[in-house]
């Protein structure tokens, strides 16, 4: 392209599509579209290599609302159409749109793989802990107990946690934020972009409709300092209300976390300092539930090749030699005979 | 010594042994030195879908049929002239299909009360008269393997492993062939002692059939006359993936494959993951519908975007097709269909995945069929089911079947400069203000705008829900929905100006046959041999399922009868009688196997009187 060095500037208003938004009043993801059309703003990328691919569910209507390219696909299938698109053209910045329905249960398999194959794109799960698009039915991570149309007497089936998952199938980057924090989210929306490899990112998301409040005992303002455990990469895990006193983890003997108070002289070594590359500490974290603090940030981050760039790598590699793309030569190879 | 050397036109050789004793290598070898050696040829492997079903039982038996030739031929033959069996095994599962008068060639070192009991025979079949009217050779294959091998260090299996060659060198010298492509074959597979060993059974073979006088005769089967040019000995599935390569770079762009490994398919996945020279990117998914999402994507990013797969990886790659429909993206499904329901005959062939192809998805959701002839017709059939994928925007079904995907017949390579360039018509940039519109499309051909992602000012949003014509935006409006499927339906029947009228072959005012697929060669022979037999009989090989060829209906109409032949229960016959409401009979068998073309004479014979 020529003009190169005047890097366009963006608005978040240049990331809003024509279309009228179609999900309830005050659902969790107006937030969610608000912060990515923000983040994209700032990321420095042209508008046209952003794409945002979905499966199917109130979150995957996502890409008609961005003003970059979209693919409303089907359902539980967006990390394979990610990967068919990335492949085909990896300059792309591909996010994916999935819920906890989309992406852990009919989607379940290729959500798995895109995390231990590392296609590089960012993918982030809505998870609201029920099925919305559809009505109110259970969903993966819906808690045992629910009370749903399909589950009268109460959900049986034990739920997934959606980052020791991702952890479980070796994804690279785990995170996890919530709709409503809104700079922690976009933090976090910029450290997954700038990851290389499948960037998991699980998002609180308040279905106000069908599973209303599903996150305020841990995200309502006057709880959330006692509910929530933001993680940093380097930094002692603490966390506490304003005017209470500052609490940490620690492991015990038996490798469990527990929750101690910190001096006034701040934490000392036995509150756990959090390590990103560190496959415990970040499925300690992602287990987390109340009464111990809901972790929060990137639980997870690691270097490892990514799928598409291999990909490449091994056809840059093939095609040194001389006779590559040579039509000619691929089909007159081999016992041939000539007759005259 | 002399012997009698008789020219012949035909010739239909059928190796049978376990699935270990490397049947389709001998058969292989066979073919390709009969290929350079001029003949025109077709095979026909059988094996079980088992890798190693227990040894010497019937279940076991793996077969490679090679029907080669002076004159033109199309099918791998009806009945072979000669079978070789490894074992009793072997021999109980093919002496049926042996012509009648024809020779036996069998390993007599295995015909111990064991090996019987195993193929569950009650009495020896080389010791009762139930090979009676066959010319039986007895051999002791691995004693005499065993022997031509000594000295080379190998242990009592591995000199075994070698009768395969000794058995090929029997009929290398019972056929005169040359060797030297074989040998040289050797040399490059073999490593040290191995490679001398195979040489040294392969010689010792051709040796003992020379000198025991076991034959009467040898066999000449001169050179066929085949039109001048290259040509290379090519099953259907590595002319597929060579078609695929070729449209990738007669389009400029990208060849994406997305692919799970299934029976008979996974081979076209082998070939093209060869091909990364060429920019190939093969994606084997974890899952067949993964397959096919994965090239939908790479199709939304510009790729030329295949999935090959059969028919059970057809049943769950039906939504995703479906989208592929309403989202206008260009895509080839290729079907190498085997025998079905379920699991089905993984390893056998037929045609009966053609109501799927047709009418397999849920809503109004059309595509365009084609259906390979022959083995190397898959090479156009692939080049072809891409020029319309890509000029129409939509997705193309292309049907094969085990049958030509593991056939081989010569090929006469195409001139690269004769194929014409696949025009893509990209979008290319904008500047403009205003928002792109993906739904605009071609008046001719209703192919919409292929905006690939990355391009500037064309940001643009698809999916599975409705879309509204022009602007692609989703849309509810009920006369829309209407609009919509009703063109969805024109485009695929706007395809008929790529599909030529048929011709008949034979006579147009008796009975004729229409057949599909890879039935063409025993179809085409059958009408050949009714013919002959002073019958008035046509044929009509249709290519294109869907759009039908515009004077089918008329051609039809002009027989005095007509029958629709296919591996299936009549499921053209019932499409086309729907099609046309003609009264129209059905030809079909549907046991695994290709039709024989004497059962087609027969049948049309029958339909004559």
């Amino acid at each position: 392209m020529s003009n190169n060095e005047e890097q366009t500037q963006y608005s978040k208003k240049d990331f809003m599509s024509d279309q009228m938004i179609r999900w309830c009043p005050g659902c969790g993801d107006y937030a969610i579209l608000s912060q990515v059309q923000t983040v994209f703003a700032d990321l420095g990328i042209p508008k046209e290599d952003f794409a945002v691919i979905s499966g199917i569910g109130c979150s995957s209507r996502f890409p008609y609302y961005m003003n970059t390219y979209g693919f409303h696909t089907i359902h539980g299938r967006a990390p394979a159409f990610a990967t068919g698109l990335k492949l085909a053209n990896p300059k792309l910045s591909v996010w994916m749109i999935t819920g906890d329905g989309d992406a852990l249960s009919i989607g379940g398999n290729h959500f798995i793989h895109i995390l231990r194959r590392n296609v590089d794109i960012q993918l982030l799960l809505f998870n609201n802990r029920i099925y919305g698009l559809t009505k109110g039915q259970y969903s993966p991570t819906s808690e045992v107990g629910k009370k749903t149309k399909s589950t009268p007497m109460g959900s049986l089936d034990h739920p997934f946690e959606p980052c020791a998952v991702a952890l479980g199938a070796d994804a690279s980057f785990v995170a996890r934020t919530v709709d409503i924090f809104v700079k922690d989210q976009r933090k976090v929306l910029q450290e997954a972009e700038a990851h290389r490899g499948t960037s998991f990112v699980e998002i609180f998301q308040n279905c106000n409709i069908f599973n209303d409040g599903a996150f305020t005992h841990i995200t309502d303002r006057k709880v959330r300092g006692e509910a929530v455990i933001f993680a940093e990469h380097g930094k002692p895990l603490t966390f506490g209300a304003k005017d209470q006193p500052v609490k940490g983890l620690k492991l015990n003997k038996q490798l469990q976390v527990e929750v101690v108070e910190v001096g006034e002289d701040g934490p000392g070594d036995d509150i756990l300092v959090h390590d990103e590359t560190n496959p415990v500490i970040a499925n300690l974290l992602a287990r987390m539930r109340p009464p111990f603090p809901v972790a929060m940030g990137v639980l997870f981050r690691v270097e490892r090749p990514t799928y598409d760039a291999g990909v490449h790598e091994q056809i840059a590699a093939a095609s040194k030699v001389p006779s590559a793309g040579d039509l000619s030569k691929a089909l007159y190879s081999g016992s041939t005979w000539v007759v005259e | 010594m002399t012997t009698n050397v008789e020219t012949v036109e035909n010739v239909v050789i059928r190796f049978a042994g376990d699935s270990g004793d490397g049947m389709q290598l001998t058969g292989t070898q066979f073919t390709n030195t009969s290929a350079i050696q001029g003949n025109d040829l077709a095979t026909f492997p059988d094996f079980p879908a088992e890798i190693r079903a227990p040894a010497g039982t019937v279940a076991g038996v793996s077969g490679f049929q090679l029907h080669f030739s002076s004159k033109d031929i199309r099918t791998p033959g009806d009945a072979p002239n000669i079978l070789i069996a490894m074992n009793p095994a072997a021999l109980k599962a093919n002496i049926a299909s042996l012509k009648s008068g024809g020779m036996v060639i069998v390993n007599t070192d295995k015909f111990t009360d064991r090996d019987l009991e195993k193929a569950e025979y009650e009495h020896n079949p080389l010791e009762d008269d139930s090979l009676e009217g066959y010319q039986v050779v007895k051999v002791e294959l691995g004693t005499l393997t065993k022997r031509s091998v000594e000295g080379l260090g190998l242990g009592a299996k591995e000199s075994d492993r070698c009768k395969n060659f000794f058995a090929l060198g029997m009929t290398y010298w019972l056929y005169n062939r040359d060797m030297s492509v074989t040998q040289e074959w050797i040399r490059g597979k073999f490593k040290a002692p191995y490679d001398q060993a195979n040489l040294n059974a392969l010689q010792a073979g051709w040796n003992f059939a020379d000198t025991m006088e076991l034959f009467h005769s040898s066999y000449e089967v001169p050179a066929a006359r085949l039109e001048p040019g290259t040509y290379k000995n090519i099953t259907g599935n590595a002319a597929l993936a060579l078609g695929f390569v070729t449209a990738g770079s007669l389009s400029g762009r990208q060849l994406f494959q997305g692919a799970y490994p299934i029976t008979p398919a996974s081979d076209v996945l082998h070939h093209l993951s060869k091909y990364k020279d060429f920019g190939v990117v093969t994606f084997q998914a974890e899952d067949e519908i993964a397959a096919i999402c994965a090239s939908i994507g790479a199709a939304f990013g510009g790729s030329i975007a295949i999935t090959t797969t059969s028919g059970p990886g057809v049943a769950l790659k039906g939504e995703a097709l479906g989208l592929a429909v309403i989202t206008e993206l260009p895509l080839v499904l290729v079907d190498i269909q085997r025998g079905g329901p379920s699991t089905g005959l993984p390893t056998k062939t037929e045609q009966s995945d053609l109501n799927i192809a047709l009418y397999g998805r849920h809503g109004e959701c059309p595509n365009p069929v084609i259906a390979a002839a022959t083995p190397s017709d898959c090479f156009n059939a692939a080049i072809e089911a891409v020029r319309v994928a890509v000029k129409y925007r939509m997705p193309v079904m292309l049907l094969t079947d085990g049958y030509l995907g593991n056939g081989a017949e010569p090929w006469r390579l195409p001139e690269l400069d004769q194929l014409e360039p696949i025009e893509c018509n990209i979008e290319p940039p904008s500047d403009s203000d205003e928002a792109f519109r993906p739904y605009d499309r071609d008046p001719e051909t209703l192919g919409r705008n292929w905006a690939i992602p990355g391009t500037k000012g064309l940001e643009h949003r698809i999916g599975g829900l409705e879309k509204q014509e022009g602007t692609g935006n989703v849309d509810y409006d009920p006369t829309n929905h209407e609009y919509m499927s009703k063109l969805r339906a024109e485009k695929v029947a706007r395809v008929v100006a790529e599909v030529p009228d048929v011709e008949v072959y034979g006579d147009t005012d008796g009975v004729g046959v229409v057949s599909w697929g890879s039935t063409y060669g025993a179809v085409r022979t059958g009408v050949d041999l009714a013919r002959e037999a002073g019958i008035k009989v046509g044929h009509v090989h249709l290519r294109w399922l869907s759009p039908l060829p515009a004077n089918l209906e008329s051609t039809m109409r002009g027989f005095t009868k007509c029958a629709v032949a296919e591996m299936n229960l009549g499921q053209l016959h019932r499409y086309l009688r729907g099609e046309y409401l003609m009264d129209l009979k059905s030809i079909t068998k549907i046991q695994g196997l290709p039709f024989m073309s004497s059962d087609v004479a027969a049948e049309l014979t029958k339909l004559a009187d």
